[in-house]
């Protein structure tokens, strides 16, 4: 093996979110010598991003986000600045920071993450008007809604219904403003989103469907009073949170040669167009896109993580390409968790086929998607119900059958014990005689094991 | 509709708690020569009878008075005979809290019942009303929301008055007991048809301890109410606080019995090895001589088949009677414990030291009952007053409960209870209990450190996709109901695997870490 990064090489990371920490914590197992040095202007240490909502509903504080207590940085040996960054300058290798400090690298790793994408539309730029990804935007959302009373939320998407959820433990009303026709409905099919809508609406919100923001209107001071809507609504409000998507921040990167488009253009060991300089997590873009549904930039904590780990393998060990495996991703909307692995499209059309699965409560839900012709799984996703990563990840992938995932579905059972077992209901509901039959004396089998 | 109820239950719990607080003070005390003479051992009856002598027939209307006279007589005197060095005639009895329970009067002796559902009975139905409100809020499925912003749950002011309360509560309870007797005298009638005994202060303590865990109980029902496994565990404490730990003990007083809670075990239960409860055992016919052999085998077998086949948990959060109180009434508080790793080298030494000194002290009481008290004397006598006071009383009582609101719900069973620390170790090297990891899920957001009650990181572990398995984990299964994005999972399995040093984050194929 061999290693492009040397004993006194000066490593100089943009960004303390999870891709670049991951890389920062998995080079530094492998080389305790070289020096790396951690530069971010929102936070002086490593937090959990998704967590900042549970901050604002008082379920945690921002003590408890952090991963790693504050002594273990300076243990490992990680300088940390707390500094934006201005510019790099990549002739003479050098980082330029806000406050004057520069910082010079023999390798330098971009992993600024995202900013909020912007609305254009008029008013925008009003008072009380704000997206929400980092803590200056927690910090601002906790003054902005400090008395306020009726607020719209613009986007169906996962940080909309988030902001919906933390506006609501304020007691504070919310008219919700989402594009497609159900919640979610650019990624879920309609069953799963139409579910989902009507949870929304459960917890007393106002959700309009199919509907857009036109324009904002404030008033004399610069504070918005209210939203126009495409279907020509006005909606009085005192606040607005602008939720529909991020976007890589690099524009700090405006000045300098490095080659972007959307994101730091970067290659499959995630390099740029300039020797020793790396992208990772939210802001690199690919210039080649990866397999169906993660395209060209990849936005979850996890792949952050997965970046993070594979370069810091490819510059400590041996040169190595990012391959992710087969997609996943979480998500929580109110009480109901979302769980998915493999790709489950939004319309499922020949050759495709599909088996649902709703609980008559209407609070679980779970899709199965497959090819018609050879059975291959494809793709899974359960709402309410938790289902085992490592069981699908296998079936995916080592392209199970349709009829053999069915058939051993109670192994991806994740529920807590008690639980009423959800497997069960989901293979009953599926009237297909042999998996019944060959679950049946499997399920026997499996009580008896399970009985400790 | 919910606020409605919420503040009649708090209007309800306030005005409980103040008439709970005030009844220490009301009534007279009045000390009659009778009273001493039924009271007092006949060895003390001339001395007492001389001390008490000019205070027989007053009447006191002030209990603090009233108490400190008797008190200070004693005193007086005990310093005298010290000073004299008359070391055989100091009387170390007390018998303070008995004549004043014999010389109380007054409207709380005459109408108990009225006085105990206008204190504790209003508290509890207080309680019950604000709970209730619960079922008209949203489902929380494991939603903690509004914790921090709450001044009894975050160490507010309600918090650190509570925790005060609490404190002094307990002092008085383990140290100053005959202040409380107008307490005791509310809960006569309950003691009554119960044991068929006039109530003392652990009567009082007990009848107090099981209404609370049946109250916040239903707390914990009302609040988890979607979920399967802490509905189980907390009907599973409500049970084993009221009927072994309550109703049966007390009726075995009824038959001339020794008290005893059939499912507490040494070490927790220090006293099982001394003298006066061997004796008791061995003098109570063959129930006496089942308890003494169902005790040895719950240490022996109990504990250690148990936790291998479902980890601590069996014990810890579903039967134990402080855990049953830290699950139930300690629940809000249980964010409040200490996550670092320096706290987490604290517990190791002084769980583990507790256990030696327990160990220790029931081996040289066993020695010294065994040899009849020949070769040590009374030197086990001086160890057990030690640890009476500063583990069985001050540890587990004032810190234990007292804490809560300051160190969250589970700071004796973390640093100090010996019993915890035996089925740890049994639970860290040879058990089935393990808290898997949903693949790479994790968001690293740390709602399950935050909730863990005994401080574990579980973050650490989840975030790499390893196996929780840890010592200190009482299995109470909160951290895989506050996990949003379904990680976690308590589970009994197979052996093998459980203690993965090698965790895998599935997902990335372009390499396989080894962290």
């Amino acid at each position: 093996m061999s290693s492009s990064i040397k004993k006194n090489d000066r490593v100089v990371v943009i960004g303390n979110g999870i891709a670049g920490i991951t890389f920062a914590r998995n080079l530094r197992k492998s080389n305790s010598e070289v020096s790396i040095t951690i530069i971010s202007g929102e936070s002086q240490y490593f937090f959990s991003r998704p967590a900042l909502m549970y901050l604002y509903m008082g379920q945690m504080k921002f003590e408890n986000t952090k991963p790693y207590e504050d002594w273990f940085w300076a243990k490992n040996n990680f300088q940390l600045i707390h500094a934006w960054v201005e510019n790099i300058d990549l002739e003479s290798k050098k980082v330029i920071c806000s406050n004057g400090h520069q910082e010079n690298y023999d390798f330098l790793i971009v992993a600024t993450g995202s900013t909020p994408r912007k609305l254009r539309v008029e008013g925008i730029d009003l008072i009380g008007v704000q997206g929400f990804y980092g803590l200056a935007d927690l910090d601002l959302m906790e003054k902005s809604t400090k008395s306020i009373s009726h607020a719209v939320v613009v986007g169906g998407g996962l940080v909309g219904i988030e902001l919906v959820e933390m506006l609501l433990t304020r007691k504070i009303k919310v008219t919700y403003l989402i594009r497609e026709a159900y919640y979610f409905g650019n990624v879920l099919p309609e069953a799963e989103a139409k579910l989902l809508t009507q949870l929304i609406q459960s917890h007393g919100v106002d959700a309009r469907l199919s509907i857009e923001i036109e324009r904002l209107e404030g008033d004399v001071s610069g504070h918005v009073v209210g939203v126009h809507t495409t279907n020509g609504a006005f909606i009085q409000c005192d606040w607005v949170g602008i939720a529909v998507g991020v976007q890589p921040n690099i524009s700090f990167l405006k000045n300098s040669r490095l080659e972007t488009n959307v994101g730091v253009l970067v290659n499959k060991y995630f390099e740029s167009n300039h020797v020793n300089v790396y992208a990772i997590g939210d802001c690199a873009e690919f210039k080649e896109a990866l397999e169906i549904p993660r395209g060209n930039i990849e936005q979850t904590w996890y792949t952050g993580r997965m970046h993070g780990e594979t370069l810091a393998f490819s510059l400590a060990k041996e040169k190595t390409a990012y391959s992710p495996g087969v997609w996943f991703n979480s998500a929580k909307f109110f009480t109901t968790e979302y769980l998915t692995y493999g790709h489950v499209p939004v319309m499922v059309q020949e050759p495709l086929r599909d088996f649902y699965w709703e609980s008559s409560e209407k609070d679980k839900a779970f899709r199965i998607v497959y090819e018609g012709e050879s059975g291959r799984v494809l793709g899974v996703h359960s709402l309410g119900w938790r289902i085992k990563h490592q069981f699908f990840d296998r079936a995916i992938s080592e392209q199970w059958t349709f009829e053999k995932v069915m058939r051993q579905l109670h192994k991806a059972d994740f529920d807590p014990e008690f639980y009423k077992s959800i497997s069960k209901e989901v293979v009953k509901n599926y009237s297909n005689g042999s998996v019944l039959k060959n679950k049946s004396v499997k399920s026997l089998r499996t009580i008896f094991k399970n009985w400790f | 509709m919910e606020q409605i109820l919420r503040n009649i239950g708090i209007l309800c719990v306030v005005v409980g708690l103040f008439v709970f607080t005030i009844i220490p003070f009301l009534g007279t005390y009045q000390l009659e020569q009778k009273t001493v003479l039924e009271v007092v051992k006949p060895e003390h009856y001339e001395v007492i009878d001389l001390l008490f002598e000019p205070y027989y027939g007053k009447i006191y209307t002030n209990n603090v008075k009233f108490i400190s006279t008797l008190e200070d007589a004693v005193k007086g005197y005990n310093n005298e005979q010290r000073k004299l060095e008359n070391w055989d005639k100091v009387i170390y009895d007390d018998y303070v809290f008995t004549l004043a329970k014999s010389s109380v009067e007054g409207s709380v002796k005459n109408n108990p019942i009225i006085f105990l559902l206008s204190s504790v009975g209003l508290t509890a139905f207080g309680g019950l009303i604000y709970m209730i409100a619960g079922f008209f809020e949203p489902k929380r499925n494991g939603s903690q929301e509004g914790v921090f912003h709450s001044s009894m749950k975050n160490r507010g002011w309600l918090g650190i008055l509570t925790g005060s309360y609490l404190i002094v509560f307990y002092i008085v309870l383990y140290w100053f007991p005959a202040y409380l007797v107008n307490l005791t005298e509310m809960v006569n009638p309950i003691s009554l048809i119960l044991s068929g005994q006039f109530a003392g202060q652990w009567f009082l303590y007990g009848f107090l301890y099981t209404l609370v865990i049946l109250v916040m109980g239903i707390r914990m029902l009302i609040n988890y109410r979607d979920n399967a496994y802490q509905k189980l565990r907390t009907l599973s404490v409500m049970f084993f606080q009221l009927s072994f730990a309550f109703l049966i003990p007390e009726f075995l007083m009824l038959f001339n019995m020794p008290w005893h809670d059939f499912k507490n075990i040494w070490p927790l239960d220090y006293t099982f090895f001394y003298a006066y409860r061997l004796d008791g055992m061995l003098s109570a016919g063959s129930l006496g001589l089942f308890m003494l052999f169902w005790g040895v085998i719950l240490i022996v077998l109990g504990v250690p088949v148990m936790t291998y086949f479902y980890g601590k948990r069996w014990y810890c959060s579903w039967v134990c009677g402080c855990g049953g109180l830290a699950e139930t009434a300690g629940d809000p508080y249980r964010h409040l414990s200490d996550k670092s790793l320096k706290a987490w080298k604290i517990e190791r030494y002084m769980i583990y030291g507790v256990l030696v000194f327990a160990i220790v002290m029931t081996g040289l009481t066993l020695v010294n009952y065994l040899f009849e008290f020949g070769i040590l004397n009374d030197s086990t006598q001086m160890l057990h007053s030690w640890y009476g006071f500063f583990i069985g009383a001050a540890f587990a009582g004032v810190v234990g409960t007292g804490f809560y609101p300051f160190m969250g719900n589970r700071v004796w069973c973390r640093f100090g209870c010996p019993l915890a620390a035996y089925l740890g170790i049994i639970q860290r090297f040879k058990s089935r209990f393990r808290i898997t990891t949903n693949g790479g899920q994790c968001i690293s957001c740390g709602n399950c450190s935050t909730y863990c009650e005994m401080g574990i990181d579980v973050r650490w572990y989840a975030q790499r996709g390893q196996n929780i398995v840890r010592a200190s984990c009482v299995g109470c299964g909160v951290c895989a109901s506050v996990c949003p994005r379904g990680v976690l999972k308590l589970e009994n399995g197979e052996e093998e695997g459980r203690m993965s040093d090698l965790p895998i984050i599935i997902g990335n194929d372009s390499i396989k870490i080894q962290h």
